[in-house]
């Protein structure tokens, strides 16, 4: 069986306007819009591609959280998922552990490929799927806009300050999803049905022997310095003078 | 006394400006003495320049054919061994150093911080996250390595006129084949680069298409500036992706930011943060784009950009 391992993080919807909490231990997040961070659904996306090319049979999405996560999880198989895994996690899990963890799944589920997402929209971290490669010893093609698998190597375009580069990683490999990768799917109400029936697995931390011993500690959050809100000119001229008398242009 | 190693992005024999921001930042710390760690196959030139950094106490270069162009399986597993000894190993937020560090932190076991904006002791950072919408405050546990990345947009570069010593040193780890560079395609540009730039240009979906979007590069040439793009003018093929700008693109901080036809969302603002004078023009007076803008110019990109070059 080839199988691709998908990662899948419930965040804050990106549309939604985050607020910090007034007491600072937070952000809000009362009766907010959750939804799959969306380099998350991408990942899913390009692994349902490279099964429907008949490049992998069976695509595994595994998130890590609290229980809520099995709401992601479900859209997760509602977009064509075969199969899920929860590792339930109260606290927010930093980024080792979440990999440490993610390394016992793929040992026992042997995955030819693991797709993530580039960075969650919540801790903005960016670190995970790196972390997973190290620890596997096994490459990593990070910020990927183009994957090509052809037999047991994959060429990976990712996204560099350059411009795009290319790499060719054998499997198996962690790739981490760049925004112009694809667009996934939207989910259709049958298939919404469908996903009730599929198989989602829930299991946590120490039952796969990682310990989340948290190495970071965030003392507080506050709301970022506020710009001003300048004035509005009238004319390009009276834009141009402005600037001009700045020394900017 | 703390010792850092910030390791050097360079390309091409050129020392790449991000460094001199890593060491700015490692000064920041109580108590630094900061390295520098140089991976390349001749490495000459980028460890006399990293040398020069005002502050750096050290230079260690590695020479090693392998390391060039920069593969993060490749040059972590040595990174890990230089980092024996050290208390903090920083890199850059960059492409490169997003890509290198949390390699070498999991190699190490330790925890990383990623985009440092401000240092608040030895163990104690702040950093921006939810697209820049919270500033969080993260402390380590001390007495052990930590891997951070340096938000390069929050730090002035330190100045030139040191004279580390170069040390050349040879590290001892068995590295992977599973990893091959194929190629980079970067466009060749006379103009100034996104990263580093006084003055940015940025056009937006607004522009309509690759053609319109020349109107952007006119007007930047004219000032001397780069050019960026949001990223819907990204996807729509209208600029290159290495000119977008925000939270999956470049975080700038330019002394004037000049963002035409875009409407301000959350996640191209948080690219934007640090420019000194943002100035917008946009036909809908209500765009986001004008709650951040030092100037606001409501109009039709079309016949304002002219009219803005006949003014110059
Ligand atoms: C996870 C994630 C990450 C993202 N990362 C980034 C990022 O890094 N960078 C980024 O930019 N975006 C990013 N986005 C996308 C972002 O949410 C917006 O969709 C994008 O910035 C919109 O680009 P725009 O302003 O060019 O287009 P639009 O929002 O469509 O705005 C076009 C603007 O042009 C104005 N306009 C139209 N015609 C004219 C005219 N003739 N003259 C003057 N004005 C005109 C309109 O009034 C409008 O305000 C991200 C989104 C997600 C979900």
């Amino acid at each position: 069986m080839r199988r691709i391992l998908v990662g899948i993080k419930r965040v804050i919807d990106y549309n939604v306007r985050v607020r910090v909490r007034p007491d600072g231990s937070g952000v809000v997040t009362d009766g907010v819009k959750m939804s799959i961070n969306p380099f998350d659904e991408i990942a899913l996306e390009e692994a349902l591609r490279i099964r429907e090319r008949g490049g992998a049979d069976e695509v595994l999405a595994v998130a890590l959280g609290p229980d809520d996560a099995q709401q992601q999880l479900r859209t997760a198989l509602a977009m064509g998922a075969d199969r899920a895994i929860l590792v339930k996690a109260g606290e927010p899990v930093e980024p080792l552990a979440v990999a440490r963890a993610l390394l016992k799944l793929v040992e026992r589920e042997t995955p030819a490929l693991v797709i993530l997402g580039k960075q969650a929209i919540d801790d903005d971290c960016s670190q995970v799927g790196q972390m997973l490669a190290a620890l596997w010893d096994r490459p990593q093609a990070t910020f990927a806009s183009r994957v090509e698998i052809a037999g047991e190597r994959a060429q990976v375009t990712r996204e560099v300050d350059a411009g795009l580069e290319t790499i060719e990683v054998d499997l198996p490999a962690v790739i981490t999803t760049d925004l112009r990768l694809n667009e996934p799917r939207y989910v259709k109400l049958p298939d919404i049905m469908k996903a009730k029936k599929k198989p989602l697995d829930v299991t946590d931390l120490a039952a796969l022997g990682v310990e989340a011993e948290p190495m970071l500690k965030v003392l507080k959050y506050e709301p970022p310095p506020q710009r001003q809100k300048g004035v509005m000119v009238k004319s390009a001229a009276e834009l141009v003078a402005a600037l001009r008398q700045k020394g900017l242009v | 006394m703390n010792r850092i190693l910030v390791v050097a992005e360079h390309a091409g024999g050129r020392l790449n400006a991000s460094v001199a921001k890593c060491v700015s930042c490692a000064l920041a710390i109580p108590d630094a003495e900061v390295t520098v760690a140089v991976l390349a196959t001749d490495g000459t030139a980028v460890a006399a320049a990293a040398a020069e950094i005002h502050g750096v106490a050290r230079v260690l270069l590695v020479r090693n054919p392998a390391s060039e162009p920069a593969l993060a399986a490749v040059l972590a597993p040595q990174v890990a061994k230089l980092a024996a000894g050290f208390s903090h190993v920083l890199g850059p937020s960059t492409t490169f150093g997003k890509d290198l560090m949390p390699r070498v932190a999991a190699l190490l076991g330790a925890p990383q911080v990623s985009d440092v904006m401000a240092v608040e002791s030895a163990v104690r950072f702040r950093r921006p996250v939810y697209a820049g919408n919270a500033i969080a405050t993260v402390e380590a546990a001390p007495g052990r390595t930590l891997v951070a990345t340096v938000r390069t947009a929050s730090f002035q570069g330190a100045g030139g006129g040191g004279s580390a010593a170069v040390e050349t040193v040879t590290v001892d780890a068995p590295l992977p084949a599973h990893t091959r560079f194929v190629s980079v395609s970067a466009a060749k540009s006379d103009r100034p680069d996104l990263q580093t730039a006084a003055r940015v240009i940025s056009g937006g979906r607004a522009l309509g298409s690759k053609e319109n979007f020349a109107l952007i590069q006119r007007l930047a040439d004219r000032l001397g500036a780069a050019v960026g793009a949001s990223r819907a003018a990204v996807d729509a093929g209208y600029a290159p992706n290495e000119l977008q700008v925000g939270q999956t693109g470049k975080i700038i901080a330019p002394e004037l930011y000049v963002a035409i036809g875009i409407s301000g969302a959350i996640q191209h603002l948080t690219g934007i943060k640090d420019a000194r004078t943002i100035v917008a023009i946009n036909k809908d007076a209500e765009a986001p784009i004008f709650e951040v803008a030092d100037y606001g110019l409501v109009g039709d990109l079309f016949s304002l950009i002219p009219e803005i070059e006949s003014q110059l």
